[in-house]
């Protein structure tokens, strides 16, 4: 509840998040605010039902997808940290960081991380290749019932045709970003804050 | 021990005597006299003024506090916290691919890059969604000197702190056992009085003194809560044979419409206390209680319903098609059934001013009597209530449709958010159509039309 949001977060703690996702404290302190406000069970993290209680995201077709990237690898809990590191992703890039230092590393919202966390989304068991079988299941959760095994396959053949160069009939992450070169992922991959 | 308290005891006795008979003397002329005749006397504006510009101060005291200390405030926004692009499934889609793709943009097929608008769509809905939030009260933005409003303990400074102090002395020593025998003695005269009234035969005189009496009772009620109520075009007050519909915050509402007009009420039967008043209250004038039983069975409702509003001698039915308390920020879907039984609807609309006191009824965090010491306990209830004019179902228009148009009239009216989704969202999950439903948009991007692709 709102009434925790300033109280318990410290700020030395607003000050790490703030250098490692790059959000502002207001974002930080409303973001927090919004955390507990999802963490209905009031013990600090976060599990897979708080997210699923969240309308909007239960009627999304990747819903379940998304809800698993804010949990690492076999757990069940995320704590406000991990909440604001996969959080950061969408954060707008800013044009002070488009020209930065290579040797500094990069930060989580650049648009390199933000076509890594899309590859995620259909790369299901993380062998960093997009296989035909893992982009159908995508597909089919995209399109429901509405749409045949057949169809369905003759697009997913059609997509790895147009997408793989190195005959391996799968799509790696280089060649992902080959074939996304020209979207506009900087403003279709961010969230902006009103504030 | 004893022989120093002997003359003590007495003169406390005797202390204790005269404070009651001045309480409740004071009670009577200035509360329950001016209840029963309907009369105000000014006493509550008054007051609701006072607040209003310690609220003020207080505000700013925290302002200036976080200034000194180089500190951000948290301030609440109500248009939500991120930017959300109005746009359809398929508009947003066709953008994303259209600054990516070189191909004809009208051919429907898949892009890799489709997987964006579902991902963004469903990170900005864990980050502020619609729903969520209308189940929790609303923030704030000046402090109410209430603990459970605040969201910047640290900038409190001292003399902030010790009107605060001041403030809560005043809520829980004083208002609130005024409220608390003002709210007995209301209930009590209730089914007392309804209880008597219902000894007489049915007929014109019986009507008039139960209108009387639950008026009166209503109004003290009122007052129990140190409700300030502001009724708008009163000509559109609910007639009999009519059913009146209006948004639910929390059970006040009921106090506060039937502290205007009489009423049949709708519920289910409860036991207890609540049972009490419902059985002494029907004996007066006709109400409808349900059985839980019978709750499930929705033609029985209707029926019900619809025998009572064709006998004109009876009292306009109150319903909240809401089915459940919101938070007096928007207007959740109605629930059709009442729209169905085709008489004139009167539509109400209910706002409550939060900077006064929170009337929302989280039912799931708070018991019925927790939520009433809360609210007895807060400065005060304001609400403005506006009667919009009658409306009947227009040819060609079925329930469903009826029912979003009047909750369209009644949100914009009470300056309240207009959402589609079911109220019943607060316990329940989602159906698993408005999913299928977006599969289906999404599939039609993929595949076209079926009517497309057979013209080609």
């Amino acid at each position: 509840m709102g009434s925790r949001a300033s109280t318990l977060l410290r700020d030395e703690e607003i000050e790490e998040i703030k250098k490692e996702t790059g959000f502002s404290h207001s974002q930080i302190t409303r973001l927090y605010s919004r955390f507990t406000s999802l963490d209905k069970g009031e013990n600090g993290t976060l599990c897979r039902e708080d997210f699923q209680r969240i309308p909007e995201l239960a009627i999304n077709p990747l819903g379940d997808r998304i809800i698993n990237t804010f949990f690492p690898e076999g757990e069940d809990q995320v704590n406000f940290r991990g909440f604001m590191r996969t959080l950061a992703h969408f954060r707008p890039i800013d044009d002070h960081e488009k020209n930065k230092d290579p040797n500094v590393s990069e930060p989580l919202n650049s648009r390199n991380n933000k076509l890594l966390f899309a590859f995620r989304l259909y790369d299901l068991d993380k062998d960093d290749k997009i296989s035909r079988d893992e982009l159908l299941q995508v597909l089919r959760m995209m399109v429901g019932v509405n749409i045949s095994d057949d169809q369905l396959g003759s697009i997913a053949d059609r997509t790895i045709q147009e997408a793989d160069q190195d005959g391996d009939s799968s799509i790696s992450f280089t060649e992902f970003i080959k074939v996304l070169e020209k979207v506009d992922v900087e403003q279709k991959m961010s969230i902006r804050f009103l504030h | 021990m004893s022989f120093f308290l002997f003359p003590f005891d007495s003169l406390i006795c005797i202390l204790l005597g005269i404070s009651f008979t001045v309480w409740f003397t004071l009670l009577l002329v200035f509360i329950i006299v001016p209840a029963i005749f309907g009369v105000s006397l000014g006493i509550r504006k008054l007051y609701m003024k006072t607040l209003l510009k310690i609220f003020k101060w207080a505000t700013l005291r925290i302002e200036r506090g976080a200034k000194e200390k180089n500190h951000l405030l948290y301030k609440p926004y109500t248009n939500g916290i991120i930017a959300k692009e109005p746009m359809s499934l398929e508009e947003e889609i066709k953008e994303i691919r259209g600054s990516g793709s070189s191909k004809d943009l009208s051919s429907p097929e898949f892009e890799m890059s489709d997987i964006f608008y579902f991902c963004r769509k469903g990170v900005e809905s864990i980050m502020d969604d619609e729903v969520t939030k209308r189940f929790s009260p609303e923030e704030l933005e000046s402090w109410n000197l209430l603990t459970r409003s605040n969201y910047n303990f640290q900038h409190i400074s001292l003399r902030l702190t010790v009107l605060w102090g001041l403030g809560l002395l005043i809520r829980y020593c004083f208002l609130l056992p005024l409220r608390v025998t003002l709210a007995f003695t209301g209930v009590g005269l209730l089914v007392v009085g309804t209880t008597m009234v219902g000894i007489l035969p049915n007929g014109r005189f019986k009507n008039f003194l139960s209108e009387k009496v639950h008026l009166m009772c209503y109004r003290i009620c009122v007052r129990a809560l140190t409700a300030i109520i502001t009724y708008h075009d009163s000509e559109n007050k609910p007639k009999n044979g009519g059913i009146c519909v209006a948004n639910h915050t929390s059970p006040i509402d009921v106090i506060i419409l039937a502290s205007d007009g009489c009423y049949a009420m709708v519920g289910q039967v409860h036991g207890g206390l609540m049972g009490i008043i419902q059985r002494s209250m029907v004996k007066a004038c006709p109400h409808i209680w349900f059985e839980r039983s019978e709750v499930k069975d929705r033609n029985l409702v209707a029926k019900r319903l619809s025998d009572h509003v064709e006998d004109k001698t009876k009292l306009p039915i109150l319903i909240f098609p809401e089915g459940t308390c919101i938070n007096n920020t928007s207007v959740m879907m109605f629930k059709k059934g009442s729209f169905e039984i085709g008489t004139t609807m009167y539509p109400v609309a209910i706002k409550y001013d939060p900077r006064f006191g929170d009337a929302f009824w989280n039912s799931s965090k708070f018991g019925m009597v927790s939520y009433l010491l809360r609210m007895m306990s807060s400065w005060a209830i304001v609400c403005s209530v506006w009667y919009l004019p009658p409306v009947t179902r227009e040819e060609g228009e079925d329930a469903v449709q009826f029912a979003n148009r009047v909750k369209s009239a009644i949100a914009r009216q009470g300056g309240l958010v207009d959402l589609l989704w079911d109220g019943g969202l607060k316990r329940e999950k989602v159906k698993g159509t408005f999913k299928e439903e977006q599969q289906k948009l999404y599939s039609k991007m993929l595949v076209g039309n079926p009517e497309d692709r057979s013209r080609s």
